[in-house]
């Protein structure tokens, strides 16, 4: 791919999404110090976990960030409701900057920004009763609803599919699925206009997340709230968002709408991590088998992370470019508007050309090329 | 048909508890051939990875009552004395748990921890147990194994760990490997990696393999066989391809309508299995899945499904009340449609 | 690692140094004058103003800090008493001799009561809470965690008196309890000490017991150890190699803690049995205002606690990598 093709940066605009820009993000950054040294203990590193990403949620929308552990979706997640303050660049709400907004500056919109959170068991209060704690978020900010806080969290509790008699229940007379209805609904008290939901059905077992994710999936379309949906389930987050960001080492390298994202993914990072994903095959004829990319070893450590592309210690495509040289994050000729890739040397578009089979780890090589040799010698 | 490696045979496995007695494991009874995969799928509660400590004896034999047969290659081990067990684990059977993290001490080095079976078990010399413990992970694709085996488990990433388990597990060439969700802390491209590693190495050892998970995409990945298991029993058997391609249980209809795919319609709602798994101290009557199912009204013989258990046949079977024709035309009808 | 050891005794010498400063302030804001128990029936204005003369006292507070340091680290020959090598904690008011000295004939005491008992609470303890952890459930592990529970409910001011009163004033099986030099009489310094021993580690020992169970306990159901077992390792093998392990380091926290400030002086146990430690020494130097005695064993406790603090952290690098690899 040469230079001269690639277009100009374009912030992410998916169809469907023209609403208003909710939630802007600009090269937000997150660096946590290590500390060492001696004789005295200072920071001697940082963990490099969100390194200037930017993002743009639009009202209404559902927008995911996926991406392995370590990667920064999550702290993304704290740093956009403020549970972090970002070492660099802005969070900005509705065109106001929160990035280090003081906690009065923020009251008024903390209640428009909540977030669900990954464990059912330790994000509620064994001590409150469900009312006490859905309740809470009204009370601490003062909003008293038409009809009292007690009717509300009733209504809530049906809402999200609870029975509105177990206002005085506790959490631990809930299974998991119904502790996370808890706190969908916890969410929704104060009508919140974007809900940052950080992994919120791994924690779930398999046939109580389909129940989750569809009220999400209901919240979101009869309420309109916008959402950032954090989960490492890739068919999920295709599932819940619109629009898809994948996330590497602490940055954004590939963002579009879902189709782009997932039928046709330039970045060979999103490309191997979409091959990764075992699924059954139901068709009834057999394929052959999907395209098998194997990555070699595990992400490196954020502290010191690779020169250039971050990815480039995995990449089967890496050439010295990419040590020397960060890849922009742009749309790449051949990409759909608002579908943009951070590579020197990104795939094809089609899948034509492409190859079938990159195993980069050494075990698998060896192993196989040995059953082949093996193969070959007995006819 | 020669004996198969492992038969279980009616198995019931309870504890007794504060609350009472839960009956994690209920007339179970399955087999598998040397040299194959049973993937056995099931929930958390679903009695899966019960069973499978069961079959090395590792259960607290205080808390826990075991009835039935397993048989390993024609031994039975539900009452086989402690030492004779432990002749066996690790060495004919080995296991590779979930995290791999917390299933290493931290306090010996990854190849230490390796080599001990080895020396255990072959009566090895401490340099001969070290020599095939660094070729072992050598083998599982650890980089320079002789230096790394010398480091602790907290020196190794999330996938080495598992790589250095899975060492550990097949130093002695086990018959038997069990793997109890060995990829579920990985990440997905680790996990890939460890699955394919997984079915390289087992056509190098020729173990036969019982895989635990509650993935249906690693188990259609990984297993020749899968086995459903839902509240302490399994539900539906078959090979992976019929299981999958033509599923018979409403529970396991239920599974593969609740995940979404990679290739599934996105504008479609997903359909969730209603309500939660039972409890396992005060399990339901009858089939154990009939609160939860939606085709309990179409069963010949109203109330079948809250007072008669439905029996699991061998080989391809599913316990369910409705007739074998109405289990076909209902997954092709309604089911499949949905699948996307 | 030796870096961690040195910033540790650094933060120690740190932490002393504040200490020393604080008993200072706090001694000066007693309203409680040393010059009045020492001059006696002779007191006046004039013989009060002459002793605070003579023991500084009449100084700024922030000098007689100064020269308390300067003492301290270089010695000093300004005593009428006679010359105070370093370190040099002065001369005792109440008794004038040299604290330094003082305290060194007391520690043998109080190191030879430790001592004693932890070789016994370990043994004991440890052994018991061994023996309940791996007999689990069992009438053994029932009876030893009973007999635990009910014994370190017990206080030594209660256990102690009447040892006293049944193993020697009514049977006179064994001696009254006394200090006797190791050196000069081996068997009688043991037979003086073993009721004290005997009822120090039997409370510390029903603890021991508790805390180790519960630890092996919480170690047995780790899933490494689980692991091990898969593998094929006995029963016995996996107790004491990985179990065990892993439980040393909540026993090693408290062991240490417990020594530190046994060694500072085991007050209670000292004057229950009569025994002239270091425990005496610090009751008597609050008792007689007497500073430079104060600071002495207070300092001396203080350097105890913080000396088996490192020694603890120092063990946890030799039993966890975790630790002294990172």
């Amino acid at each position: 791919m040469k230079e001269d093709l690639v277009l100009p940066a374009q912030r992410a605009q998916g169809p469907g999404t023209d609403g208003e820009r909710l939630l802007e993000v600009t090269g937000l950054t997150k660096h946590f110090p290590v500390k060492g040294g001696f004789p005295i203990r200072r920071t001697i590193g940082q963990v490099q976990a969100v390194d200037g990403i930017d993002l743009t949620v639009h009202t209404g929308e559902s927008f995911g960030l996926v991406g392995e552990s370590g990667c920064g979706k999550s702290t993304t997640g704290r740093l956009i409701t403020r549970l972090m303050e970002p070492t660099a660049g802005t969070v900005a709400y509705r065109g106001r900057d929160i990035s280090h907004a003081s906690r009065k500056q923020l009251a008024p919109i903390r209640s428009e920004i909540q977030m669900i959170f990954q464990d059912p068991y330790s994000s509620l209060n064994p001590r409150q009763t469900v009312g006490t704690i859905i309740s809470g978020p009204m009370e601490i900010n003062g909003i008293n609803p038409q009809g009292g806080r007690e009717k509300r969290v009733r209504e809530l509790l049906e809402i999200v599919g609870l029975n509105p008699e177990h206002y005085n229940r506790f959490p631990h007379e809930f299974s998991g699925g119904q502790r996370q209805r808890i706190g969908v609904a916890r969410a929704l008290a104060l009508e919140p206009k974007l809900i940052v939901a950080d992994e919120p059905v791994s924690a779930l077992d398999v046939s109580i997340q389909a129940q989750v994710v569809n009220l999400l999936q209901q919240v979101q379309n009869d309420l309109g709230i916008a959402f950032l949906f954090i989960a490492h389930d890739l068919a999920i987050v295709r599932h819940f968002s619109q629009r898809v960001a994948v996330m590497y080492l602490g940055k954004i390298i590939e963002v579009g709408d879902r189709d782009s994202i997932y039928t046709r993914p330039r970045h060979p990072y999103t490309h191997a991590l979409l091959s990764a994903v075992p699924e059954v095959n139901l068709t009834d004829e057999d394929t052959g088998g999907r395209e098998r990319i194997r990555l070699a070893g595990d992400v490196p450590s954020p502290i010191s992370p690779p020169s250039g592309c971050r990815f480039r210690t995995r990449c089967w495509k890496a050439q010295d470019k990419c040590a020397a040289e960060e890849p922009p994050l742009v749309r790449i000729s051949g990409n759909h508007e608002g579908h943009l890739t951070a590579c020197h040397f990104p795939e094809e578009p089609t899948t034509e050309g492409r190859e079938e089979d990159i195993v980069l780890d050494p075990a698998l090589a060896a192993l196989e090329e040995a059953a082949s040799d093996e193969g070959q010698g007995q006819p | 048909m020669s004996t198969p490696l492992l038969s279980v045979r009616d198995l019931h496995v309870s504890f007794k508890t504060e609350d009472g007695v839960v009956r994690a494991v209920d007339r179970l009874s399955f087999d598998l051939e040397r040299g194959r995969t049973l993937g056995i799928v099931g929930e958390s509660g679903s009695g899966k990875s019960v069973t499978n400590l069961t079959v090395l004896g590792l259960h607290n034999p205080m808390f826990t009552t075991v009835e039935g047969e397993i048989l390993l290659d024609g031994q039975e081990l539900t009452t086989a004395p402690e030492p004779e067990l432990e002749k066996l684990r690790g060495n004919k059977v080995a296991m590779i748990f979930q995290d791999p993290l917390t299933a290493l001490s931290p306090y010996y080095t990854v190849g230490r921890q390796i080599a001990e079976p080895y020396m255990k078990h072959n009566g090895a010399s401490k340099k001969e147990a070290w020599e095939r413990t660094v070729e072992m992970l050598g083998k599982v694709g650890i980089p320079n194994p002789g230096q790394r085996a010398k480091d602790y488990p907290h020196q190794f990433s999330g996938g080495m760990r598992q790589r250095a388990m899975i060492a550990m597990a097949l130093i002695c060439d086990p018959d038997l490997l069990i793997a109890d969700e060995p990829t579920t802390a990985l990440d997905v491209t680790v996990q890939a990696q460890i699955l394919d590693l997984l079915k390289d190495l087992q056509q190098e050892f020729g173990s036969g393999i019982i895989f635990i998970t509650h993935d249906l995409g690693v188990i259609a990945d990984m297993a020749d066989d899968i086995m459903v298991m839902y509240a302490g029993s399994a539900v539906e058997r078959g090979t992976t391809e019929q299981v999958l391609r033509s599923p018979q249980h409403p529970y396991t209809w239920g599974l593969l309508n609740s995940m979404p795919r990679l290739d599934s319609d996105t504008g479609a709602r997903l359909s969730p299995i209603p309500g939660t798994p039972p409890s396992l101290l005060n399990p339901p009557s009858g089939c154990r899945f009939h609160p939860r199912c939606a085709f309990q009204g179409r069963v010949a013989g109203a109330g079948r499904c809250t007072t008669e258990r439905p029996p699991l046949a061998t080989d391809r079977a599913s316990a369910c009340h409705l007739t074998a024709d109405q289990k076909r035309t209902i997954f092709i009808e309604e089911i499949k449609p949905r699948l996307g | 690692m030796l870096r961690f050891l040195v910033r540790r005794i650094i933060g120690a010498v740190v932490i002393l140094f504040l200490l020393s400063i604080v008993t200072f302030v706090l001694f000066f804001g007693v309203p409680r004058d040393p010059a009045l128990l020492m001059c006696g029936k002779t007191c006046n204005p004039d013989s009060i103003a002459n002793i605070h003369h003579v023991l500084g006292l009449d100084k700024p507070l922030t000098e007689q800090y100064w020269i308390f340091l300067h003492n301290l680290v270089m010695g000093s020959n300004q005593f009428a008493q006679g010359p105070c090598p370093a370190p040099c904690f002065g001369y005792s008011y109440h008794t004038n001799d040299p604290v330094w000295s003082t305290l060194m004939d007391r520690l043998p005491t109080t190191v030879s009561l430790t001592l004693g008992a932890a070789v016994c609470f370990l043994i004991v303890g440890l052994g018991t809470g061994l023996l309940a952890a791996w007999r689990r459930g069992t009438l053994v592990d029932k009876t030893a965690t009973g007999g635990a529970m009910v014994i370190s409910a017990l206080q030594i001011y209660f256990l102690g008196p009447l040892a006293l009163a049944i193993l020697v004033y009514q049977t006179h099986w064994f001696d009254k309890p006394a200090y006797n030099d190791f050196t000069g009489d081996p068997l009688s310094w043991f037979t003086g000490l073993i009721i004290p021993w005997v009822v120090l580690s039997t409370i510390f020992a029903a603890q021991y017991t508790r805390m180790a169970r519960s630890a092996m306990i919480e170690q047995l159901q780790e899933e490494h150890v689980r692991t091990a077992r898969a593998k094929g390792m006995s029963r016995r093998y996996v107790f004491f190699r990985y179990a065990w392990r892993g439980s040393l380091i909540p026993i090693v926290t408290i062991f240490g803690i417990d020594l530190g400030s046994l060694l500072g002086g085991a007050i209670i146990t000292e004057y229950t049995f009569g025994l002239p430690g270091l425990g005496q020494l610090a009751v008597q130097s609050v008792f007689f205002s007497d500073l430079p005695l104060l600071l002495g064993v207070m300092l001396f406790a203080a350097t105890m606690i913080l000396v088996f603090n490192i020694v603890v952290d120092a063990t946890y690098a030799f039993i966890d990598p975790r630790v002294r690899l990172s």
